[in-house]
């Protein structure tokens, strides 16, 4: 029976009244008393010399109330990068400044030159067309191979080379790796690319600064999935606002996907601004000026090569990828392609050596930083296409040789620095194989084959590190953080509950199913328990929400807290009903005495916490509020097995999706119809991955694709439904509710699943296709189809 | 300046717009019916759906003074009128069809369009009508899930819960 309410239950999320009724309040729906208006003037070439800007024209026009250019930033902290990688050679990355407003030279299409405030954005917008630019062009690097060439030119002169680093992983292990190829029985070896990607949250970035000049306080409102984070970056390293100055206020947030972690210039400028000006200063983004300011995802260039001895069994694993990091470091850009990445290599599999270099490069493009999966899904993709490109060569069934190879026994200390904790790959590849009828392809196959068409079929299975991080380990990997998550819950004096966590919801739900872990543990019912985040002025420090974290270390932090609640509340129960401490039991929101009839219910211990009266005053105190800080001891390691089945039209090459299969194991679940919700979502937007989306520019670094017209996103036509599991359970064992995390799985293991299925059904049509570049664009299909 | 006047969700609204003020920001900025959003600048995403003389238009594609004298019924609109959800809202609650919430007010109006034209569509006209609609995050399968079921057909043969 399911259950209808607590952990395990589908509850149904209460935060949808207010967005089905057009209630929701989002950033863009705040407008302070008298605020003005920023249009950015943003670079439309990829590269230049900035010579002079003339604003004097603008500066008076109508309404124009200041024309802000690099200059008026000069003294001004840069917008810092959170993460500090060391190369192979021990040495730091380059790391370059990265200006609010451009100085001296823009680098990339979209950056902001100048920014107008005037009354209203349309008087902003139009004196900004009054702004004078003199750039001289300079040669745009865009090809990252190029970009590291001998001669390119640089897209920071103060640096030695467009090259950030070039990372080993690990470096130690590089001999015994090379040596096992050496000896290899078979070696496949396969090139591809991860496709850049825009994250495209359906609301686009909005920041409204606003200042009070009586105390010198200033308020950011913004989209952001980690308010503290940007209140802490933009307050000490930015802008040199101490904290309990600055509040940082992200209230509902239409979507995130990665884009909305970083620390962006647009906030800064937004809270620059308001003091300037002495006034509120809004600004909403277009989504063309999303395509061009929002961090991109993915775009690495890989070479994979897999060692294999006489049985099959893997060897040894080496990978050298390029990966574009833009213009400048976006907030967690080096982390993505290094530890989120090189430590994920292993993936379900024993194969005890691996060698894995990332060669991250400066382009005149927009930064790249972390999309839903960050590194992870680009480890994947390799890995489960190396693996079946070496099933197709060596004639063995793909899923067999994943099989074959599988770890099987837990802990399991992978040569590439994570040791997993708990998992079933077997289990989840069962449930997947009875999801998908593996035998009934051959007639499905031979269906299509009769209307013309080819038909092929992609497995593959995923390991992902989640539930982002242990603090100590993440600061010796070089992150500028720590990565603990917070709660407070707070007890009202008649027995309703307050928890103020650090997580933050941007379509999670967590107002729902985080009352759904308090409601369980107390025994009370959910809509008791209200849950408040995005906001620095009444939440603690907490780090937010990215990396499949919240239930699993924002959750924990709410359990922690909630068991330091529990245990004062049994204090108090003990005294109320003068018994021992140590035989107070409480179950469905009542304290009772082991083995008596006794019993006082949750309301009455509460309101005596609050009105002392009969109270051990001498050994507790009153009142009711609890905050636990908890620090992850590892990554929790969700993982999966994922099918896709496609039809390729051969007169077209288009690809349809004709079905998807997730069978994951999440460990615990909370609430199963948000999880399902948070699998279809990440399917979608790997699918998306796959097939529709590629973020193009042209040698001149101009971006082909700046809006809906030009970048496919996916439609309800071109996605199918889905079937998904998640009814293997290996629960994590380092966390209190044993969860691992669903944000990210859907979009990390589906892209493999796709192209697996396109190759398959292209042999299938005997065409000699070993690999096929996402997006399977029809052209694409067709034109591999016909070489 | 030109001075606008319509129906609003059953209310007069008026307001004094420039040529170039769209339906969207009149609605947003104005009339502060922020339920109606704003995902894009090229008429794709269908965040900004209302109904305006009961046909289903992209408010972003629309000049307020286009809107005239019309009849607009926006997402603030479409519940019981006691408050409660109406059967496509309640729907989309029941079978988890929004997570972020951005493209919902769209996907509503848009569903509530599609039903009055064609009450008891096919998955497939449901996916097909949906092509101006876009959604980020739910990955379509429970939005057709619920439109199906706010149709009153049976939906249990659509996978996952
Ligand atoms: S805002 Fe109207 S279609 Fe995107
Ligand atoms: S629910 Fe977030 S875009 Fe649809």
């Amino acid at each position: 029976m399911p259950k209808d309410s607590g952990i395990g239950a589908s509850t149904k999320r209460r935060e949808d009244i207010r967005f089905l009724t057009g209630q929701g309040n989002y950033t863009d729906d705040i407008n302070i008393a008298g605020q003005a208006h920023v249009y950015f003037l943003r670079s439309d070439i990829a590269h230049g010399t900035i010579n002079s800007i003339d604003t004097s024209a603008a500066a008076a026009m109508p309404g124009v109330v200041r024309v802000f250019t690099g200059a008026d930033f000069e003294g001004v902290g840069g917008i810092p990068c959170g993460w500090q990688v060391t190369d192979r050679h021990g040495e730091p990355m380059q790391e370059p400044a990265h200006p609010v407003i451009a100085q001296g030279k823009v680098r990339h299409v979209g950056e902001i030159v100048a920014a107008v405030v005037a009354d209203s954005l349309s008087q902003a917008r139009d004196a900004a067309e009054a702004i004078v630019l003199d750039i001289t062009d300079l040669p745009a690097v865009v090809d990252m191979k190029a970009a590291v060439a001998e001669g390119a030119t640089k897209v920071h002169d103060d640096l030695t080379s467009n090259l950030c680093y070039d990372w080993g992983f690990v470096e130690e292990n590089k001999g015994a790796v090379d040596e096992a190829f050496a000896n290899a029985a078979h070696v496949t070896t396969l090139e591809l690319v991860n496709n850049r990607l825009v994250a495209n949250p359906m609301e686009p970035r909005v920041a409204v600064g606003d200042y009070t000049r009586h105390n010198d306080e200033s308020t950011l409102y913004t989209t952001s999935q980690n308010p503290h984070v940007i209140r802490l970056l933009m307050g000490a390293f930015v802008l040199g606002i101490p904290e309990h100055k600055l509040r940082v206020v992200a209230p509902d947030v239409g979507g995130g996907f990665g884009a909305k972690i970083f620390h962006y210039a647009e906030e800064a400028f937004c809270t620059f601004a308001a003091k300037a000006c002495n006034r509120a200063v809004k600004w909403t983004s277009s989504r063309s000026e999303a395509f061009m300011s929002d961090a991109h995802g993915r775009d690495h260039v890989s070479k994979i090569e897999l060692a294999l001895d006489a049985e099959n069994n893997f060897t040894a694993l080496r990978t050298e990828t390029y990966a574009n990091m833009g213009a400048y470091l976006s907030t967690f850009a080096p982390s993505v392609p290094t530890w989120l990445h090189g430590t994920l290599m292993a993936g379900n599999y024993k194969t005890p050596l691996i060698y894995v270099n990332v060669k991250a490069v400066f382009t005149n493009t927009v930064p790249v930083d972390a999309y839903r999966g960050a590194g992870r899904p680009e480890a994947t993709y390799q890995l489960e296409r190396v693996v079946d490109k070496a099933a197709r060569e060596l004639g063995v069934d793909p899923v067999a040789l994943r099989r074959q190879n599988f770890v099987t026994e837990f802990p399991y200390e992978t040569p590439v620095a994570v040791a997993y904790d708990t998992g079933d790959y077997h289990a989840t590849m069962d449930q997947l194989e009875s999801m998908i009828d593996r035998e009934g392809f051959a007639a499905r196959r031979a269906a299509s084959e009769a209307n013309g068409k080819l038909r092929g079929l992609g497995v593959n299975c995923y390991i992902e590190a989640c539930g982002i991080a242990p603090s100590n380990l993440v600061g010796q990997l070089g992150a500028r953080a720590g990565l603990y998550e917070s709660a407070t819950v707070r007890v009202n004096a008649t027995g309703g509950l307050v928890v103020m966590t650090g997580s933050h919801s941007h379509g999670q739900g967590h107002e729902t199913s985080f009352p759904q872990v308090i409601a369980e543990m107390i025994g009370i019912d959910e809509s008791m328990v209200e849950i408040v985040h995005g906001d620095t002025a009444n939440t603690p420090m907490g780090m937010g929400t990215y990396g499949s974290r919240s239930i699993a270390v924002g959750g924990s932090a709410m359990v922690r807290a909630a068991e330091k609640i529990i245990a004062k509340t049994k204090k108090i129960a003990a005294h109320l009903m003068e018994a021992s401490e140590a035989d107070i039991e409480l179950k469905d929101g009542a304290f009772s005495v082991a083995g008596t009839d006794k019993s006082v219910a949750w309301g009455d211990v509460c309101l005596a916490a609050y009105v002392p009266h009969n109270y051990p005053l001498e050994d507790i105190e009153p009142g009711l509020e609890e905050t636990a800080f908890y620090d992850p001891a590892n990554f929790t390691y969700p993982s999966g097995a994922y099918a896709c089945e496609v039809e390729i039209d051969p007169e077209t090459g288009k690809v349809t999706i004709e079905s998807f299969a997730a069978a994951d194991d999440f460990g615990n679940v909370i609430n199963p119809m948000i999880v399902e919700g948070q699998v279809h979502g990440g399917l979608a937007q790997g699918i998306g991955q796959a097939l529709l989306e590629a973020c193009a520019y042209d040698e001149n670094g101009q971006l082909l694709t700046g809006s809906y017209m030009d970048y496919a996103m996916p439609r309800a036509d071109d996605l199918p439904n889905y079937q998904v599991d998640h009814s293997c359970v290996t629960p994590c064992t380092h966390n209190p509710l044993g969860v691992k995390g669903c944000g990210e799985a859907g979009a990390i293991g589906s892209p493999p699943a796709v192209i697996n299925a396109v190759v398959d059904a292209l042999q299938s049509g005997g065409h000699a296709v070993d690999h096929i570049d996402m997006p399977v664009s029809p052209s694409r299909v067709w034109s591999a189809m016909n070489s | 300046m030109a001075k606008v006047n319509m129906t609003v969700n059953g209310s007069p609204a008026s307001g004094d717009v420039e040529g170039r003020t769209l339906l969207a920001s009149f609605l947003r900025d104005q009339l502060h019916l922020t339920g109606t959003h704003v995902g894009c600048d090229t008429s794709q995403c269908g965040a900004c759906v209302v109904h305006v003389n009961g046909e289903a238009v992209k408010s972003c594609t629309m000049l307020a003074a286009e809107a005239d004298g019309a009849e607009v019924t926006t997402v603030e609109g479409m519940a019981n009128a006691d408050g409660s959800l109406n059967v496509i809202q309640q729907a989309f609650q029941d079978h988890h069809g929004l997570q972020c919430g951005f493209c919902t007010p769209g996907m509503v109006m848009s569903a509530a369009a599609l039903l009055k034209e064609n009450p008891k569509p096919t998955e497939a006209e449901v996916r097909t009508y949906l092509e101006g609609n876009i959604c980020r995050c739910t990955g379509y399968h429970n939005i057709v899930k619920a439109i199906m079921a706010a149709s009153g057909q049976d939906v249990g043969a659509i996978a996952a819960e």
